[in-house]
């Protein structure tokens, strides 16, 4: 399964390959992996993220391309800068499999172009071409341009669309219609290297050490995860089918951070199925095929299609900015699809901005003339989308990012601000859950679920029972601190070796404990690779890429325990509204802190969260950067 | 009983697990180039469609074959290759109105489906059954039954109609 690793530099147009050692894929497995490893080693410790001395990474999961659910996703990583710390994003689709196809496993991009161009490979051949005729183009037309200029629809393109050009700092990359690297503005990155996009085509084969065994184990593993009510709701609904829940236990943000859960009830799921839904699409090897097509059938935007939404577009283009209707959110969908942001850091700051006019913060002298009243949501949110793309007037002040912009704005207004360590803050209010709290606080990327969220701490399950799961009891009440740092620094690891794999998070313990973890994952990387990884293999992996995370978070900008806290409403102003175990709920600081103690001991980090000498030379992080690769 | 392979592009979410366990099973890779049954897709009207050989009665890759090495196996039910005859000259391609013919460039030869001897793997796969392997006798009669309800509105107006 070892292909190769192309070296492109855009400044001097050069391209270099090599193979990639076996040595490294026992330490860093591959996609995120490997990319903080490639990122650790080849940046240089304080550069500048705008400038061409960053580093893009694109990188496939070790089993993407193979027999694995929903195994191929493709994984991003840059230094950010929206957070001048590691930037990181990871997406599904069908690029990573095509990469791998065409010969490569991981992409290192150097340097910056003098003119837009974008970077072609084909069965091995890399390729750095004229871009002009596609720069300004959103990123659907830019994939049909790519694809009709190389006269080959197979041809899987990823790209950013205006508003990575415009270096906005939370602008995603895109490929396909549905799927986005979004978080961390990698978008951003490519926009100032003037690389629109990349295009691969590949026909050769992806070798499988064992492939009847892989066959047969993936059958036994679809069985696993299609056999169970979770995956077969996920099917019909998508990630939709948490709204409802989450919603009414009241652990949503509503109107930025002022409600907890949202009373009117336009957003159903039930209502994008029977009125926008055109049935479901999948990722590459995804049985489970979550993807909704739809199409929005009368008034103003009659006739747009597209693929989503997700449960994230809910609350980031729903609750966090007050917009209750479906045809607004799914027109905004399209915006951030089509002009290349992150939705979710768009939604928090657009409910920021919103929050700062509802209390008299900023006026319409700030938002050139816009009302930003929460009942007028619908009619700004696209508005604001687009000034934000196109860097126009107030959208400029936003697209800097929000530490940015609370800097211009000024007058308090950082006291609304939902974010940590500079990246916008997810879109459920974990006030009442401090498991949920603590991963977002830790996460080495900024506020962000996917780093470590145990989803299922909200299930109440038996001790016996997350005793088997975890191989230690955890509190079945999910307002309990106690065992919670435990749990994330679990989740922690293991979503590192499944972003390292290539693995969709909806087919892991995320969102059903009857998933697949480490034992199958051992079992598959034996079958696809013929490695040898144990379970106890896995876990250290997993350890040695956070803590190399947190090592690079750390030489960059000096993060330590002053950076993992959340914002200071969390520990002083209870929820609003909720059932009873989510009403009235605040974080206890000092048990926050407990909590953060243990998660760092835990990790073999010091009292300040930087990672022990001991533990680094345990991990082998001690040689870092090896500038093996 | 002769079974064929049926398939429902409504169904199909364009995963192309088809592909993968396909071409494992076939050529001991993951390697679509290669597989059998390949899933086109069409963005712009979300459409996808797994296409594969159809085993046609009268097949005109059968008829175009210069060697004979494309034969109906009446038995089996398929349209049989027989790689050791074949000599590549690739008619069979440009004939067959699916494309359901790959050419392998390896082994400088075609390849087709050959429904797995009786139990194809893609089908095994499937999770949203688009694609189905179906006695081929009772197939008519089962569509009927799936399309009759969407003219029972169409009938039921007529009728009303006529009494009137």
């Amino acid at each position: 399964m070892n292909k190769k690793i192309g070296y492109v530099n855009l400044s001097v147009g050069e391209v270099e390959e090599a193979s990639i050692p076996e040595s490294l894929r026992r330490l860093y497995l591959g996609g995120r992996g490997l990319n903080t490893y490639l990122l650790f080693n080849h940046l240089e410790p304080g550069t500048d993220p705008l400038s061409p001395e960053n580093v893009l990474l694109i990188g496939a999961g070790l089993l993407s391309g193979g027999p694995v659910p929903a195994g191929s996703r493709t994984d991003i990583a840059a230094k950010s800068p929206l957070t001048g710390i590691i930037g990181d994003s990871n997406m599904g689709g069908f690029f990573s499999a095509e990469l791998r196809f065409a010969g490569f496993d991981h992409l290192v991009i150097k340097g910056k172009s003098e003119k837009p161009v974008y970077i072609w490979i084909n069965d091995g051949q890399i390729e750095i071409r004229d871009a002009s005729r596609l720069w300004g183009r959103d990123t659907l037309e830019t994939m049909d341009l790519v694809r009709q200029e190389l006269g080959d629809e197979e041809i899987k393109v990823l790209c950013i669309g205006p508003a990575g050009e415009n270096l906005v700092k939370f602008a995603n990359v895109r490929t396909g219609l549905k799927n986005a690297g979004g978080r961390t503005g990698m978008g951003c990155v490519m926009g100032t290297k003037k690389l629109k996009a990349v295009a691969v085509r590949g026909t050769g084969e992806l070798e499988v050490k064992y492939p009847r065994e892989a066959l047969q184990y993936y059958k036994q593993l679809q069985n696993q995860i299609m056999g169970s009510k979770t995956a077969r709701l996920f099917s019909i609904e998508g990630s939709l089918m948490q709204y409802n829940p989450t919603n009414t236990t009241g652990i949503l943000r509503v109107k930025n951070f002022g409600l907890n859960r949202m009373d009117d009830l336009s957003l159903t799921p039930d209502t994008f199925l029977k009125k926008y839904s055109l049935g479901s699409t999948a990722c590459f090897g995804c049985g489970m095929h979550c993807r909704h097509k739809w199409e929005i059938k009368g008034g103003r935007y009659k006739g747009l299609r597209g693929e989503g939404p997700e449960y994230y577009t809910l609350m980031a283009l729903g609750n966090v900015v007050y917009n209750r209707s479906w045809d607004t959110l799914l027109a905004a969908q399209s915006t951030v699809d089509k002009y290349g942001l992150d939705l979710a850091e768009a939604g928090n700051i657009i409910g920021w901005a919103m929050d700062l006019y509802n209390r008299g913060i900023i006026s319409k002298s700030d938002t050139d003339g816009l009302d930003l009243d929460w009942e007028n949501s619908s009619g700004v949110l696209i508005p604001l989308l687009e000034k934000i793309a196109k860097r126009e007037g107030f959208g400029d002040v936003l697209a800097d990012g929000i530490r940015s912009a609370v800097e211009r704005i000024g007058r308090g207004s950082d006291q609304y601000a939902m974010e940590v360590k500079g990246l916008g803050m997810v879109g459920t209010d974990d006030r009442a859950v401090p498991s949920l709290a603590l991963g977002v606080a830790t996460s080495t990327r900024g506020a962000d679920h996917l780093r470590s969220r145990p989803a299922t701490d909200l299930f109440g399950l038996p001790e016996k029972f997350t005793e088997k799961l975890y191989g230690f009891p955890v509190s079945s009440d999910y307002n309990a601190y106690q065992t919670k740092a435990q749990l994330i620094h679990y989740m922690e690891l293991l979503y590192e070796v499944v972003d390292s794999l290539g693995i969709c998070k909806y087919q892991t313990i995320f969102i059903s404990p009857t998933f697949p973890q480490y034992e199958e994952y051992s079992k598959l990387i034996h079958y696809l690779t013929g490695l040898e990884l144990s379970v106890v293999d896995l876990r250290n992996i997993g350890e040695r890429c956070y803590t190399l995370e947190r090592l690079f978070d750390h030489r960059e900008k000096g993060i330590a325990r002053k950076d993992d806290y959340l914002p200071n409403r969390y520990y002083s102003e209870p929820t609003p509204s909720g059932v009873s175990k989510t009403r009235g709920k605040f974080l206890d600081r000092a048990e926050f802190d407990k909590m953060l103690d243990e998660y760092y001991c835990l990790h073999g980090w010091d009292f300040d969260g930087i990672p022990k000498t001991e533990t680094l030379a345990e991990l082998g992080l001690d040689r870092e950067p090896s500038h093996m690769l | 009983m002769e079974k064929v392979i049926f398939i429902e592009p409504e169904k199909c979410t364009g995963c192309r697990i088809c592909e993968i366990v396909c071409s494992l099973n076939k050529e001991g890779a993951v390697d679509p180039q290669r597989s059998r049954i390949q899933v086109v897709k069409i963005d712009s009207i979300s459409l996808s469609v797994p296409v594969v050989c159809q085993q046609c009665y009268d097949a005109p890759c059968v008829a175009v074959c210069p060697v004979g090495a494309l034969s109906r196996d009446e038995a089996a039910g398929i349209v049989s290759h027989d790689q050791d005859l074949c000599i590549g000259c690739k008619s069979c391609v440009a004939v067959c109105p699916f494309g359901a013919i790959g050419i392998d460039t390896k082994a400088n030869k075609v390849f087709k489906c050959d429904l797995c001897g009786d139990d194809p793997v893609c089908v095994k796969f499937c999770e949203t059954r688009a694609i189905q392997y179906v006695d081929a006798n009772t197939l008519s009669l089962r569509r009927k039954r799936e399309v009759v309800p969407n003219l029972a509105d169409l009938l039921q107006k007529h009728t009303t109609q006529s009494a009137v």
